[in-house]
């Protein structure tokens, strides 16, 4: 689990940014990466990989690994650590490989 | 600086076109701009500082004793930047560049293409694999991933955080979740033993290196608090299939084990080599670095004409002599371009001369302690080497008994570094695994061949490239 560093260490309040994951609305902070936003939230793991559906995270968080791919707004395999959280963004975790079309 | 949000914001053509936005890219583009070079700056992050400077403008994280002195100084660099006349594109993907300086770009669903009279590429440095059983387990990931999260969002790992491996990223990272409240559990070393006396060779550069003052008082604050395990010559983690729950290390020749919520590894960064490569500038292997790095001359100009390569992407240097290096591309540029002579350039380079001369003095001993040992940097049988494709140490040593000589070959066989990632994280494991099972060295097995499309374009984005009449005669039946 990942937690946000609290006020009294120095950190500055940021807006909430509402948005939907698996068709729940739920919400991370702004400034956050989509990647960011999901491990936040408690999910370590975004996907189930194409060779052999086991559970993937983030690894690299700088755009390398591609552990951390995520469908934002039914645009599949995007890169969820450099995509940046915005209000009302529909984000789906992926189980296994994409189909065409997605 | 001029931010563009679109691509058909673009000028077709630019003076110079510096791709990312670290302190190399930045002291370029600023350079370059202040030469009266009309400059473009493409960086897939959404705000300028690279990965040492992340978020630098924007970082939540105000206590400024909590990230530390160092990274508030790309706040400089950054502002300097902003000053300047350049136009800036970030969260933009970067998936072509060839000889003729031709570059390809996307950003939010649309695809373009830009000419360059001159190119600096200033793609930085990656992480070294660290490719043990258990790498890939959710809750496991880079310290340069944590020390992102902490950058951009002040999140941190919570619970029993283990960090492992070498280097001086990793100590960093320590003292910062130590400033943050969030001291790690322990820090598991695995600096071989033998390290330190190839190091003491190089010790007379580190004694007048201004890393040193500052790097011994990084540990010790870390030791007085940190658990740190040295020694550890073994590493794998454990787990369901769901998360990591435990770590096991070898020393003295006894195994341990300890539960853990996260783990966080690092065994040291390398050059990130993609686009050069594919656009095809000429590479040597660096035994030193124990990596692939593309031969550059002393302003950055690689193997070919008008491209040139600054800052870590052209070998290791951090983040003060990437500085310099990224001021020395510019004023090359604004040479090449007929801006200033010869004379000039060379005045204005000596100042950052002289800095990379004081930076670079510490580097041969920081390569040769931190160097990670060989069973660390080749896969291990039972960890999975290319994290797209799923392809295990075991894997490949077998192919390489039944004749695969080299990476590009492998591919044939396994799908090796043809996933998502391209080879980006796989290719120095994948390499380093052939080449000890061959007994030959890396230089003589070669690194992946890349091409374009450098990172994954969809076939819509490359549909809404603008199209000529000549090119829809290429394809449409008349």
């Amino acid at each position: 689990m990942y937690r946000r560093l609290p006020e009294r260490t120095g950190m500055a309040a940021r807006g909430e940014v509402p948005f939907v994951l698996n068709g729940q609305t739920v919400s991370g902070a702004e400034g956050d990466t989509v990647a960011a936003a999901l491990l936040a939230l408690g999910h370590d793991a975004c996907r189930g990989t194409a060779v052999s559906g086991v559970p993937r995270g983030p690894y690299c968080m700088m755009g390398v690994c591609f552990d951390c791919l995520v469908t934002v707004d039914g645009v599949g395999n995007r890169q969820g650590c450099l995509v940046r959280l915005r209000p009302g963004m529909r984000i789906e975790t992926q189980d296994g490989r994409r189909e065409v079309g997605r | 600086m001029r931010r563009l949000d679109a691509l058909d914001a673009l000028r077709p053509d630019y003076d110079l076109v510096v791709v990312g936005a670290g302190p190399a890219g930045l002291s370029a583009a600023s350079e370059a701009a202040r030469h009266r070079l009309s400059v473009l700056l493409v960086d897939e992050a959404p705000s300028p500082g690279g990965q040492i400077y992340r978020a630098v403008t924007e970082t939540p994280l105000q206590n400024r004793a909590v990230l530390g002195p160092d990274y508030w100084r790309g706040e400089a660099i950054a502002a300097s930047f902003a000053a300047s006349g350049a136009d800036y594109l970030p969260q933009a993907t970067v998936w072509h560049l060839d000889a003729e300086r031709c570059i390809g770009l996307s950003l939010n669903g649309h695809a373009a293409t830009v000419t360059a009279g001159r190119v600096v590429l200033a793609t930085g440095a990656l992480e070294r694999p660290f490719p043990v059983p258990g790498w890939t387990l959710p809750g496991v990931m880079s310290v340069g991933a944590a020390q992102t999260l902490l950058k951009s969002s002040g999140i941190v790992a919570q619970g029993r955080v283990v960090l492992a491996g070498c280097g001086p990223l990793l100590w960093l990272l320590a003292s910062q979740y130590l400033a943050a409240g969030h001291p790690p559990t322990a820090i598991l070393d695995t600096t071989p033993a033998g390290n330190w006396r190839a190091a003491l060779g190089a010790a007379g550069g580190f004694l007048r290196s201004p890393y040193l003052r500052k790097g011994l008082g990084l540990m010790l604050r870390v030791r007085r608090t940190v658990k740190v395990i040295g020694g550890v010559t073994g590493l794998s983690i454990e787990g369901t299939e769901a998360h990591a729950t435990s770590v096991t290390y070898r020393r003295s020749g006894q195994d341990a084990r300890i539960a853990v919520d996260h783990v966080l590894l690092h065994q040291g960064v390398t050059p990130n080599v993609n686009l050069a490569n594919a656009a095809g500038c000429a590479f040597v292997w660096d035994e030193e670095q124990a990596c692939f790095r593309p031969t550059v001359d002393d302003w950055g100009n690689s193997s070919l004409d008008g491209i040139a390569i600054a800052g870590d992407g052209a070998g290791i240097g951090g983040a003060e002599i990437a500085a310099c290096a990224g001021q020395l591309a510019g004023l090359e540029a604004a040479r090449v371009l007929g801006r200033i002579d010869e004379a000039e350039r060379d005045r204005l380079a000596a100042p950052s001369r002289e800095r990379m001369r004081l930076y670079g003095r510490g580097r041969a001993f920081l390569d040769r302690l931190y160097r990670p040992a060989p069973h660390f940097r080749q896969a291990h049988d039972d960890a999975v080497a290319c994290r797209c494709e799923e392809v295990t140490g075991r894997q490949i040593r077998e192919a390489v008994t039944m004749g695969v000589p080299g990476p590009n070959q492998l591919k044939a066989m396994y799908r090796c570094g043809m996933g998502p990632c391209q080879g980006r994280l796989c290719g120095l494991t994948v390499v380093e695994t052939i080449a000890a099972a061959r007994g030959v060295s890396p230089a003589e097995v070669g690194y992946y061949r890349l091409r374009t499309p450098v990172k994954p374009l969809t076939l819509a984005e490359l549909a809404s490239m603008p199209a000529s009449e000549a090119d829809r005669k290429a394809v449409v039946r008349i």
